[in-house]
């Protein structure tokens, strides 16, 4: 049996913090590196929102003007109007037809990726989603001006109708670019659906496309439907690319052969031909203000959507 | 002046710095001996635990332990799992801490003084009381590296000093003879599984500590290793107090001076059952269940 | 029953088929800017400046595109990783962080025109910078910011806790620990997404035609160092045409003979650099990966 000993002789445990120590400047520090965004949101709000609001508020403009569809800013043909009607309807337009064409393809990738796909044929189209998602914006709007406006011009003259620059023309652009988007996030969808269900279906003698149809896409259901969704934001939110190819001529969309307009696209035309304090400018402005606000209420509702989903 | 419980090696003068040194701390203290079945006071042992009760949010660990532990020796605990060894173990150095809703009532008394006062400073309760835990984990750093980490970090800078501590540390550790050709340029990952455990004790030696907190630090390990590193725990009482929480009985009975054997209370909880020495608490406990634990009917 | 095999047989055809055409969609795109830059992509058209005349080259604006990323990351990086530690170690579950993570989505989902107006506002006319590498650099911040920032957050999520354990066990401080041990560890999650991040902020076009500007340089001066001149193209107050922008910008105007080449060999750049970058960044982070893990 050892011998034990008991001593007091030790040091006293240390108890005081050196004023470095208190001040804790690890913490605040990367506290305000992370606030930053905060912050940001502040002025974004802030200085678009004192822009967008000059129109009505120094210009006099009403506001329910800018619901109208007449769209006559320059001051060289009076009278002005500052109807936004035509561009919203334009982006709502290019952007829901957009996600017509691109859904099916995207969410066919991702259940193909998901539940056909061989191992090589995945290790192949992840690495090229990737690439669809680099190549800029930029790239497709000339690939969409160089090479897709004129085969719509030109080639299909056969079949009796020619468009060129065109809503369509936009749509399939942006369908082009928010491909990769709804894929991935749909296929994220997919795969966390249990094995156990997808089991369970085959186990009672279906075929694997009625397990697709009848189980797996509905499990999947609020995630393809997000996927869907953000992919439409990003559509929404799209500049150059839809202005190298719609044509940007105002009016209430009806045909989408014929060219259209579209908030985004507007900006970046007229912003050169505009004065600092004209009220063509700051109408310009008011549409930022819109494309801000409408990009901040569709995150705030998907939160509020997400958060009583997972309640649920 | 105090007489430090440290090997000669120690030379942490940074640290020294850092203590305010009482005048009113007693000289070479009266080493009272005591025989077996006389209970030492929580207060006057190196480590005691006095009605100390731990929970995570809601659920009760461990409810009102008090037992005491001896310096210079190696204290087992033992008992069933989920009866909250690890939890006791963990206070002992504050790391429970880490863990968000763990809350302790009670003293936790580490040379007679609370460490979970509010103005006790963890870093330097955890420089004083080492762990190894029961996966090793040595760092994705070289062997050197790896070993001066703490002295590094507790201001010791001069390389001389740092080498010496490493090369001792490595020895105390029995693996010295193993690493010394690679200290800089091999990983601590790139060694076996009883080696890297090996590592990590000599990685806690190198601040000095008074105490090392052990959480199975056999259990992942093959029986060789395990042999090793029970050497290592005997000889290392001699100058560390060792507590060591095992599963393994054969193992308690074979390293340990005194043994605490835990169970599960009828609320859940952990609770202290029987503590003595380990020969008696083996051959001669004093509670039924512990007889029934250490003969292998339960647990 | 061979109704149901039917109808199966034809859904798995028509999957693949997707996949086929949407993978053969990708490759013809790409080749489609390969074989129109062939005859205009030279070492010549990457460092020459552009002509009125001539084909001239994108070196001006290749140089600018490098730039601009350069400053960019030289704010992004530092912020987004503290900002990043903050989350990861820091945080608890209280008000202010659910606060800053729905920033951290407003944020990300502005569309990058308007992010563009803002640095218009705030850069270019309050702070009276002009069009300028700096403004279009603070531009790409607002909205790289967020993403940087839960890169970090995440790749210092992703190291073991016992990691962790063992640095506080040896008596480290909190701050010690980050640094010594978590971060070194989570750097190559952070590097490849730094890379990948590079690559986007490389094509971004949008939200720099009002910050960094968009008009057609002339040749740069690159012996002219100043930091504070705007006509030294070493300066961030230089009008800092992109790649992404010039496209842009040389389709719009439509003028001089050349502006398919032009438009399409910038194109083919574009591409080719983006892509180096994703390659890059898996090879740089499996390098990186395997030295934190051990031998």
């Amino acid at each position: 049996m050892a011998e034990l000993l008991v001593t007091r002789t030790s040091l006293p445990l240390q108890r005081s913090l050196t004023r470095r120590e208190r001040l804790d400047l690890p913490r605040r520090i990367t506290m305000l590196s992370a606030g930053l965004v905060v912050f940001i949101v502040g002025m974004l709000l802030v200085f678009i929102g004192v822009r967008g609001l000059t129109l009505f508020v120094a210009s006099g403009v009403p506001i329910t003007d800018i619901l109208s569809a007449t769209w006559a800013p320059n001051p060289d043909n009076p009278p002005n109007t500052f109807g936004l009607l035509p561009f919203i309807l334009g982006t709502v337009g290019i952007t829901v037809l957009a996600a017509l064409i691109a859904a099916p393809l995207s969410i066919g990738l991702a259940v193909f990726m998901s539940e056909v796909a061989p191992a090589w044929a995945r290790n192949i189209i992840r690495p090229a989603m990737e690439v669809f998602v680099g190549i800029p914006s930029v790239v497709y709007g000339f690939l969409g001006a160089s090479v897709l406006v004129p085969f719509l011009q030109h080639d299909l003259r056969g079949l009796g109708f020619t468009f060129g620059k065109s809503w369509f023309a936009g749509s399939l652009v942006l369908s082009l670019m928010i491909l990769p988007t709804i894929t991935s996030i749909a296929y994220d969808a997919l795969i966390t659906v249990p094995g156990d269900l997808r089991m369970g279906s085959l186990a009672l003698g279906t075929t694997r496309w009625q397990t697709i149809r009848h189980i797996l896409l509905p499990a999947a259901r609020a995630g393809i439907l997000t996927a869907i969704i953000l992919g439409m934001m990003r559509a929404a939110g799209e500049a150059l690319a839809v202005q190298m190819v719609i044509g940007n001529r105002v009016g209430i969309p009806f045909d989408p052969t014929k060219p259209i307009a579209a908030m985004t696209a507007q900006i970046t035309i007229d912003m050169g031909n505009t004065t600092f304090n004209q009220p063509w400018n700051q109408a310009l402005w008011t549409m930022g203000l819109i494309l801000l606000l409408m990009s901040f209420g569709f995150v705030t509702i998907a939160r509020r959507i997400g958060r009583r989903a997972t309640r649920s | 002046m105090a007489i430090l419980l440290r090997p000669p090696s120690d030379a942490t003068s940074a640290g020294a710095q850092r203590q305010p040194v009482s005048a009113s701390l007693p000289a070479v203290t009266e080493t009272p001996r005591w025989a077996a079945t006389t209970p030492i006071a929580p207060a006057e042992a190196k480590l005691g635990l006095d009605d100390v009760t731990i929970s995570y949010g809601p659920k009760v660990a461990v409810r009102s332990i008090s037992l005491a532990i001896p310096a210079n020796a190696v204290t087992a605990l033992i008992g069933p799992s989920g009866c909250g060894k690890s939890t006791v173990l963990r206070c002992f150095n504050r790391m429970n801490d880490l863990i968000p809703g763990a809350r302790a009532a009670g003293r936790v008394l580490f040379n007679g003084e609370d460490v979970g006062a509010r103005d006790v400073q963890p870093v330097d309760v955890r420089r004083r009381i080492g762990m190894v835990f029961q996966k090793p984990n040595p760092f994705p750093m070289s062997i050197y590296e790896n070993v001066a980490y703490g002295p590094r970090r507790h201001g010791a800078k001069d390389k001389r000093q740092l080498d010496e501590i490493v090369e001792g540390s490595l020895r105390r550790a029995a693996i010295w003879d193993e690493v010394k050709d690679d200290l800089r340029k091999k990983s601590g990952l790139a060694l076996s599984g009883g080696q890297q455990q090996r590592l990590c004790i000599a990685r806690t030696l190198a601040t000095s500590p008074e105490v090392i907190l052990m959480d199975e630090p056999c259990s992942a390990l093959d029986p060789i290793a395990t042999l090793k590193i029970e050497g290592l725990i005997s000889e290392l009482r001699e100058t560390v107090t060792i507590v060591i929480v095992t599963h393994n009985m054969q193992q308690a009975s074979r390293v340990s001076d005194r043994t605490a054997f835990f169970t599960l209370g009828e609320d859940r909880a952990g609770r202290l059952v029987e503590m003595g020495d380990t020969l008696q608490i083996f051959t001669n406990p004093r509670q039924q269940l512990t007889e029934d634990y250490v003969s292998g009917r339960f647990g | 029953m061979t109704a149901r095999l039917r109808a199966d047989r034809l859904a798995t055809a028509t999957l693949w088929a997707i996949a086929i055409a949407v993978v053969g969609l990708l490759l013809t795109i790409i080749l489609n800017f390969v074989i129109k830059s062939i005859g205009v992509v030279s070492p010549s058209f990457l460092t020459s400046a552009p002509s009125g005349t001539e084909l001239g080259g994108i070196g001006p604006l290749f140089f600018n595109s490098m730039y601009l990323l350069a400053l960019t990351l030289l704010i992004n990086v530092p912020l987004g990783t503290l900002g990043g530690i903050y989350m990861a170690e820091y945080a608890a579950d209280n008000r202010l962080t659910n606060t800053i993570r729905f920033c951290q989505e407003l944020i990300s989902s502005v569309p990058s025109i308007v992010v563009g107006l803002f640095g218009l506002a705030v850069f270019v006319t309050t702070f009276g910078w002009g069009y300028s590498a700096l403004a279009g650099a603070l531009a790409l911040t607002v909205f790289n910011l967020p993403l940087m920032t839960r890169l970090t957050e995440g790749a210092i999520r992703a190291v073991p806790a016992d990691e962790r354990a063992a640095s506080l066990a040896l008596g480290a401080t909190k701050w010690q620990t980050i640094t010594r041990v978590v971060l070194p560890i989570a750097i190559p999650g952070v590097v490849t997404g730094i890379i990948l991040t590079a690559g986007r902020i490389f094509g971004e076009a949008a939200a720099l035609i009002f910050t960094s500007g968009s008009s057609t340089p002339s040749a740069f001066d690159y012996g002219y160092i100043s930091l504070t001149d705007p006509r030294s193209p070493w300066s961030p107050f230089h009008t800092a045409t992109t790649m992404s922008v010039y496209i842009w910008h040389v389709n719009s105007e439509g003028l001089g003979n050349f502006v398919a080449q032009i438009a399409n060999g910038t194109s083919a750049v574009l591409i080719l650099t983006v892509l180096l970058f994703n390659l890059g960044a898996r090879g740089l982070g499996r390098v990186l990966q395997r030295r934190v893990s051990g031998a």
